[in-house]
């Protein structure tokens, strides 16, 4: 079985989302990054429901797909006014505390 | 309680026999209320009328509260004798005997109080309650109490409006009376004791209400002080008395000895030790000495008319004197054991004595005086004897219907003497100098002092003349024939100087600040002879002002004025050079007092709130006495109050086969009858002579004649008594002890308070060095620092950048999920 590929793939996928989460300072990117991991984790899904013969595993992953929708729309909502109040996205600007 | 259960089965309660506690704590909130929010209250103005302020009015409404309850209770008490079929009224109608028989058969009759009882503390095994006992005996008093006393509050708002501690008069007024009905209210000795503590503390603030002056702080420390001697025996007598009583009272159910049904069984029932229940009486009689003003402690009530006279009136009427007579009254059972009262062969004790004694002296004493109160308190001096000797011989029913009807007219007398002061003599009680005439100015306090006059002589039909008649027969009837013939004289002397206070004050010509001209009247016209006398009059500070109602400004200067004006007053009496300028600062104050007022300047009649009480008693004095018209065979009062006897009260003269109480014959009141008729006519035939216009031979005979002068000399220093109590006992006894107490106090205790202090002092000091800068501070010091360090080591944390955020979290999860993975493998 390809098992071992995919979830390698799904590895693989997974620490590129996390190293743009923590490195990247356009918040478009970030929102990205967090698809990555999203999506990620849904090859895992995908690779156990296959494994397993299970169906319920490709369902979860597309309630994922669906939540990942509303939450791209919800975040490049914000980042769109943030755009409109600081004419920039970038993350460090955003920044107001003194710590 | 245990006995006459089936009795008690078919008797009827009520809601007010079963609150009747609510009658003495009403008085006690009205109390607290008064002193928190008083002050604050303003008097209100409507139309013409003034509602007062200053609280007073919670002190009227929770007196009337209480009046309410009170006839409530007595209504239901009634009606519960009623229901036992106790029917001595209606067939005393038939005859004497046959009431005589029915109230032989005792025991099934006896009519059970409604005994309320609740656990105050327990100590020692002992258990002290505190609760209700409702008789008819508390019944009675209760119900008068009550009435007086709101009587006597509308009286004050009027007699006292612009005091300069009006409030706290009336706090006052209305704790005394709440003290007095906790006593009549109470079930055991520990609550007579707590009520009778709280009348002597309230006496004191009262009596020196006005103690600017330092002779009214001088009259309320000795009423407070010569009452505290006889509490001495109070004290020594509820001991003794429990101590004796306790284990017949456990065992019998009673509770405790201090229950006072208990203590009434444990005496009837012959189990009594004879020398406990005897000095247990005499030392509860001794405290009834000092209490109800019986010789020799009597001198403190005619000075404890330094007060306002609302408050003599309430004194001397219902409350505080009254008290002694009610605690002899209340546990009979003692003093008729333990004094051996009616035992056949014997014609003396202590108590009979003791009252006789009273009646005698204390009307003598009247005879000199010229200030109306002090007339009035040895009348009730003379009458408290009267009502301890009707104790001590037995005739326990005339007694207690004497403290109703005394009740009435001298409280009715006292209001007349204030009405006449407040409205007719410029705020004197001097019946010589500023009195005189007043009948026509003043015709309602003249016929109400009348009336009570008639009703204190015992003139036939009035009410004194059905109690105070019924003591004196009892007293003959029961073979204690020295002292009915004391009882007659008594009466003799009683209608002589009440004939020549009434002439002093109503008749002959207007003198001093009864006639005209107020300015005139003050501090000038002292008798010759008053100087030479060294005890001062009783000084009236005039602190209610003359004319009220028509200018407000007239209240802001009274306190400086009455101050003036009592300074000029005791320095006039005895005698002081330097009190010139006090005097003219009273003259010039009376001066424009009197300019200021042209209008009401003579003598007039009181007010309406003056009056009003007067003619309500008047009209009690008159006519409390058909509650008990022996004359008439009315005898609602013996039958509704007296206790049968039994278990729980001696029967009277039964054991001779005997009436326990006299059958009323006219042949037997015409000695005191015509004793009354020949005192009056004897006084006032000396009176108009002596104090009348037309020369005569009798005018100055006191100081003409030398055993006259001596005899008038000792009444008027009243026998000496204030002398050997200050001079011998007081300076003899007091000032050595007070010497060593003071030596004492110097030497050893401020040795010990100083040397404690010195000690406290340094432990202090270690402490603060040590536990308190070291320990504490660095604690205090250091948990500061610890959360400024945490703080700052965790600042950079909240950087506010995503990234960092996001940063964290994964590494969380990571860690998180290395761990998981350490655990499960």
């Amino acid at each position: 079985m390809l098992i071992s590929e995919f979830l390698l793939l799904g590895a693989v996928l997974f620490c590129i989302g996390v190293y743009g989460v923590i490195v990247r300072k356009n918040a478009v990117l970030v929102l990205m990054s967090i698809e990555l991991i999203l999506n990620s984790v849904n090859i895992n899904l995908l690779a156990f429901s296959l494994k397993y013969n299970d169906i319920s595993g490709q369902t979860f992953a597309l309630y994922i797909i669906a939540v990942a929708a509303a939450e791209v729309g919800v975040g490049l909502a914000l980042v769109l006014l943030i755009y409109r109040n600081k004419r920039n996205i970038s993350l460090d600007e955003l920044s107001e505390m003194k710590g | 309680m245990m006995l006459a259960q089936d009795a008690a089965a078919n008797l009827s309660s009520g809601w007010f026999l079963e609150h009747a506690w609510l009658i003495a704590v009403v008085p006690g909130i009205g109390f607290f209320l008064i002193l928190a929010v008083g002050k604050r209250i303003k008097d209100i103005k409507v139309a013409s009328l003034t509602i007062p302020g200053g609280g007073s009015l919670f002190g009227v409404a929770s007196m009337a509260t209480s009046l309410v309850l009170a006839a409530g209770t007595a209504y239901q008490w009634i009606q519960r004798v009623d229901s036992a079929g106790r029917t001595n009224g209606a067939l005393g109608s038939f005859g004497s005997s046959i009431t005589g028989m029915l109230r032989a058969e005792g025991e099934g009759n006896y009519i059970t109080p409604v005994v309320k009882s609740y656990t105050w503390w327990r100590q020692g095994g002992a258990t002290f309650t505190i609760g209700s006992h409702i008789d008819g005996l508390s019944m009675i008093i209760l119900l008068l109490v009550a009435f007086i006393s709101t009587l006597v509050q509308i009286y004050s708002l009027e007699y006292l409006r612009g005091d300069r501690r009006y409030t706290h008069f009336f706090a006052a007024l209305t704790l005394f009376a709440g003290g007095m009905l906790t006593m009549v209210l109470a079930d055991n000795m520990v609550q007579i004791i707590l009520g009778w503590e709280i009348m002597g503390l309230c006496s004191f603030m009262l009596i020196g209400h006005w103690w600017e002056d330092a002779a009214n702080s001088r009259a309320a420390l000795k009423a407070f002080f010569t009452v505290r001697v006889g509490d001495v025996g109070l004290l020594v007598g509820v001991s003794i008395i429990f101590f004796s009583a306790n284990s017949f009272a456990t065992r019998n159910g009673f509770g405790s000895g201090f229950d006072l049904q208990g203590i009434n069984a444990w005496a009837q029932s012959g189990t009594a030790s004879h020398t406990a229940i005897l000095w247990g009486a005499v030392a509860l009689f001794i405290a009834c000495i000092g209490k109800s003003g019986q010789f020799p402690l009597h001198t403190w009530l005619p000075d404890a008319m330094a007060g306002p006279t609302p408050v003599s009136s309430l004194l001397h009427s219902s409350t505080m004197v009254v008290a002694g007579v009610y605690l002899v009254a209340r546990i009979y059972p003692v003093f008729h054991t333990g004094l051996s009262i009616n035992v056949a062969g014997s014609h003396f004790n202590l108590i009979a004595i003791i009252g006789g004694i009273t009646i005698i002296i204390a009307a003598a004493l009247a005879f000199v005086q010229t200030d109306i109160k002090k007339v009035l308190a040895y009348s009730t001096v003379s009458q408290l004897g009267y009502m301890m000797m009707g104790l001590g011989v037995g005739a326990w029913t005339p007694a207690v219907f004497h403290i109703f009807t005394h009740a009435f007219f001298k409280c009715c007398l006292f209001l007349c003497a204030g009405s006449v002061s407040h409205s007719g003599s410029h705020h004197s009680f001097e019946m010589k100098k500023d009195m005189g005439g007043l009948r026509k100015k003043m015709p309602i306090t003249f016929a109400c002092w009348m009336v009570s006059t008639a009703a204190l002589c015992g003139v036939p039909f009035f009410s004194g003349f059905f109690s105070k008649d019924e003591i004196i027969d009892n007293a003959h009837h029961a073979g204690y024939d020295v002292f009915w013939i004391i009882g007659l004289a008594g009466a003799f002397m009683t209608t002589a100087y009440m004939t020549r206070a009434t002439y002093l004050t109503f008749f002959g010509k207007p003198r001093g600040a009864a006639a005209v001209e107020h300015d005139d009247a003050h501090g000038d016209a002292h008798d010759p002879h008053d100087l030479d006398v060294d005890d001062a009059h009783a000084v009236q500070p005039h602190v209610a002002g003359g004319d009220h109602g028509s200018t407000t400004d007239d209240h802001a200067h009274q306190p400086v004025m009455a101050m003036a004006r009592t300074v000029g007053d005791v320095a006039d009496i005895h005698g002081d050079v330097d009190a010139d300028d006090a005097k003219e600062a009273v003259h010039a104050d009376d001066a424009h007092h009197a300019a200021k007022h042209d209008v009401h300047h003579g003598p007039h009649e009181s007010p309406a709130l003056i009056t009003v009480p007067l003619i309500i008693l008047a009209t009690l004095a008159l006519f409390s006495g058909y509650l008990n018209a022996a004359a008439f065979s009315i005898h609602k009062f013996t039958d509704w109050v007296s206790p049968i006897g039994g278990q729980f009260f001696p029967k009277i003269g039964e054991a001779s086969g005997e009436l326990p109480e006299a059958a009323f014959k006219w042949v037997n009141a015409l000695p005191s009858i015509l004793l009354v008729i020949a005192g009056f006519a004897v006084s006032a035939a000396v009176c108009i002579s002596i104090y009348g216009d037309n020369a005569s031979p009798l005018k100055g005979i006191t100081k003409r004649i030398v055993p006259l002068r001596w005899g008038y000399k000792f009444l008027f220093n009243k026998y000496y008594l204030d002398v050997l109590y200050e001079k011998i006992i007081v300076h003899g006894v007091a000032y050595p002890v007070s010497a060593a107490a003071y030596w004492f106090n110097q030497n050893v205790l401020d040795g010990i308070v100083n040397g404690a202090g010195k000690w406290a002092r340094k432990s202090g000091l270690w402490i603060y060095k040590n536990v308190d800068q070291r320990v504490v501070d660095g604690t205090v010091n250091g948990s500061g620092a610890a959360a400024r360090g945490l703080g700052s080591a965790l600042r950079p944390v909240q950087s506010g950048k995503v990234n960092q955020y996001g940063a964290l979290l994964f590494s969380a999860a990571a860690v998180a999920a290395l761990v998981l993975i350490l655990v499960n493998t």
